[in-house]
């Protein structure tokens, strides 16, 4: 019966149409090319200050600098891609800091309550506090520069994953703790077996943000610096040349955009469909 | 799968007989009487979930029980399984007192409780390896590998809970709870989250595994066929507060049993009946009392 109708049916030719990720694709093109034409005429009819550039001139300086982003011509001349080597290497070294200190120290508030009321009053006042509030302190007490860039992205890095992981640790869910329980696991293999891997997406998603924020910081932070992305955008500023500043922009947006891309894979990998 | 069910049994242990004693069993859950409560208007006095429930459970019997919702059974599982204490009274197995939870009895979880991190395999590996810590590596692969078998699950040993239906995911809850050898299986309404089909056929399997190793069980269930299919004897709760046991009823019927054939034995149709009469006796009340409230 029904190959009948679909037989007698007559071979219809199918209409045009894009699905949602072609219009999404055509849509951001459209919205871009506005952006940019606006740009373009904003900056010939001079509504802008002289040393704004128009989209075309900035489009011309980010090729070159993409095109070309490894020379090395002393400190102050070096290509996009030995900045942005200088600023992962200092981020990374504070987030590896920072997470090093996060993640026991919020295994330890999430599983003692004693704990996790005597430290809370420090987290509370510290967590607020403006990285760049810090950039004096740490100088202080660091005594050079490029430590208290890395102090500074460490303890602007601590509280997400801090926060993260405490709440995981002390939210497991108890059916999984009666399962061990039940069995006569010790506390070290509850804590190793269950506990972590529990509270695993969490620990994860708090990374997530705090590499987020480390990223965020770094600009600032190296304003103090020599070499690296923030350094640049400093000196590019101070040569009064902003279509440099806006390729640095978009260079630490895709950075950015990578790394987070990277740790949402990871966090799909822990989840195993657990909500997270 | 006769074969595979002849080694099941772990070679250093003897057979597993378990005598459980209940005495005087009570559950009160405190209520909020602090000056915080006061202050906040929130206050409630203590709950008596249950009271005085004595109970002698025969090694190897499966007994269920069965009573008005929200009446205290799963408190009273919990209690055995040493997972909540019991506020008078005392449990013991072959005389011997326990208070903590122990490896000597197993328990199935209604939600299943799996660890979304560990496979089918491995859920079953951490509760072998945290019972016998010094058990080599082969011989935990290979209990494993029966009860994966045993409870029909071969060919889903790598995957992960969320890739498995909730009939799959109780099956590895049971293989779980039987792979550690316990002495006594607690099942806390089991079946209640499948739908029927699947609970049907779990049941049968129930029966099926229960045959090939015959240990003490205790079952919670609310449905009146699945506890005449599977029970030597069947515990009937009184409505709460302080619930208590109303009556055990026998069911003789000779085993293996057959769900399709299972109303021709003679009796059936009696114990039903008495089962049917008490339920929505107990539950009628339970609604009356909320009504008046
Ligand atoms: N932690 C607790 N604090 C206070 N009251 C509780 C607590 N746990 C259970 N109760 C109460 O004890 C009574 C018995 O609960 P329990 O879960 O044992 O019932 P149940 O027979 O298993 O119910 P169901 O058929 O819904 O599974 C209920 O009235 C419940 O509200
Ligand atoms: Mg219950």
């Amino acid at each position: 019966m029904t190959h009948e109708v679909f037989r007698s049916a007559p071979p219809k030719v199918k209409p045009f149409r894009l699905n949602t990720d072609q219009q999404a694709f055509l849509l951001f093109i459209t919205i871009l090319l506005v952006f940019l034409g606006l740009w373009e005429l904003g900056a010939n009819a001079k509504l802008f200050l002289p040393i704004m550039p128009s989209a075309s001139q900035t489009i011309a300086d980010l090729w070159f600098w993409i095109s070309n982003p490894f020379f090395d011509n002393g400190p102050n001349d070096q290509g996009i891609g030995f900045l942005l080597l200088t600023s992962l290497r200092r981020v990374l070294s504070g987030f590896l800091i920072g997470t090093a200190i996060a993640i026991p120290l919020g295994i330890l508030i999430g599983l003692s309550p004693v704990v996790s009321k005597a430290v809370d009053p420090f987290i509370q006042i510290l967590r607020p506090v403006s990285p760049l509030a810090w950039l004096p302190l740490g100088l202080a007490l660091m005594r050079d520069s490029e430590r208290t860039a890395l102090f500074v992205i460490a303890i602007t890095s601590i509280w997400p994953t801090l926060i993260n992981t405490k709440f995981g640790v002390s939210n497991v869910d108890p059916a999984y703790l009666n399962v061990a329980h039940t069995l006569g696991a010790s506390r070290w293999r509850i804590i190793t077996k269950v506990i972590l891997p529990a509270a695993a997406p969490n620990i994860v998603s708090g990374l997530r943000i705090s590499l987020g924020i480390a990223w965020l910081v770094i600009v600032a932070a190296e304003i103090l610096l020599s070499g690296g992305i923030g350094y640049f955008v400093w000196n590019e500023w101070n040569n009064l040349k902003i279509t440099s500043i806006i390729t640095a922009i978009l260079i630490v947006g895709l950075v950015g955009l990578l790394m987070d891309y990277l740790f949402g894979v990871l966090q799909h990998r822990v989840s195993f469909g657990q909500r997270s | 799968m006769q074969s595979s069910a002849s080694k099941m049994a772990l070679p250093s242990l003897e057979p597993p007989v378990a005598h459980l004693t209940l005495q005087g069993i009570s559950k009160v859950f405190p209520g909020r009487t602090g000056t915080v409560d006061k202050l906040l208007r929130r206050t409630s006095k203590p709950f008596v979930a249950i009271a005085d429930i004595d109970l002698e459970v025969e090694p190897n019997t499966f007994v269920s029980i069965i009573g008005p919702s929200g009446c205290g059974k799963s408190t009273l599982l919990n209690i055995i399984a040493g997972l909540s204490q019991p506020t008078t009274g005392q449990v013991s197995i072959n005389g011997q007192p326990v208070s903590a939870p122990g490896p000597d009895r197993g328990v199935v979880f209604q939600n299943y409780a799996l660890m979304p991190w560990m496979t089918v395999a491995e859920n079953i590996d951490f509760a072998v390896e945290t019972v016998y810590p010094s058990m080599g590596i082969a011989q935990r692969k290979s209990i494993v590998q029966d009860y994966i078998c045993l409870v029909g699950l071969r060919g889903a040993e790598a995957k992960h809970p969320h890739e498995l239906s909730g009939g799959m995911k109780q099956r590895v809850g049971i293989a779980r709870a039987l792979a550690i050898n316990p002495q006594i299986l607690l099942m806390d309404e089991p079946f209640g989250a499948l739908d029927a089909l699947t609970r049907g056929f779990l049941q049968d399997e129930i029966e099926r595994i229960w045959e090939q190793e015959r240990k003490t069980v205790i079952l919670i269930t609310h449905s009146i066929e699945e506890a005449l299919l599977l029970s030597d004897k069947i515990v009937m709760m009184t409505r709460g507060p302080a619930a208590g046991i109303a009556q055990v009823l026998d069911v003789p019927f000779p085993r293996p049993r057959r769900r399709e054939e299972l109303d021709q034995y003679p009796g059936y149709h009696e114990l039903k009946a008495a089962m049917e009469q008490h339920l929505s006796y107990e539950t009628r009340a339970v609604e009356e009392s909320r009504v008046r409230k």
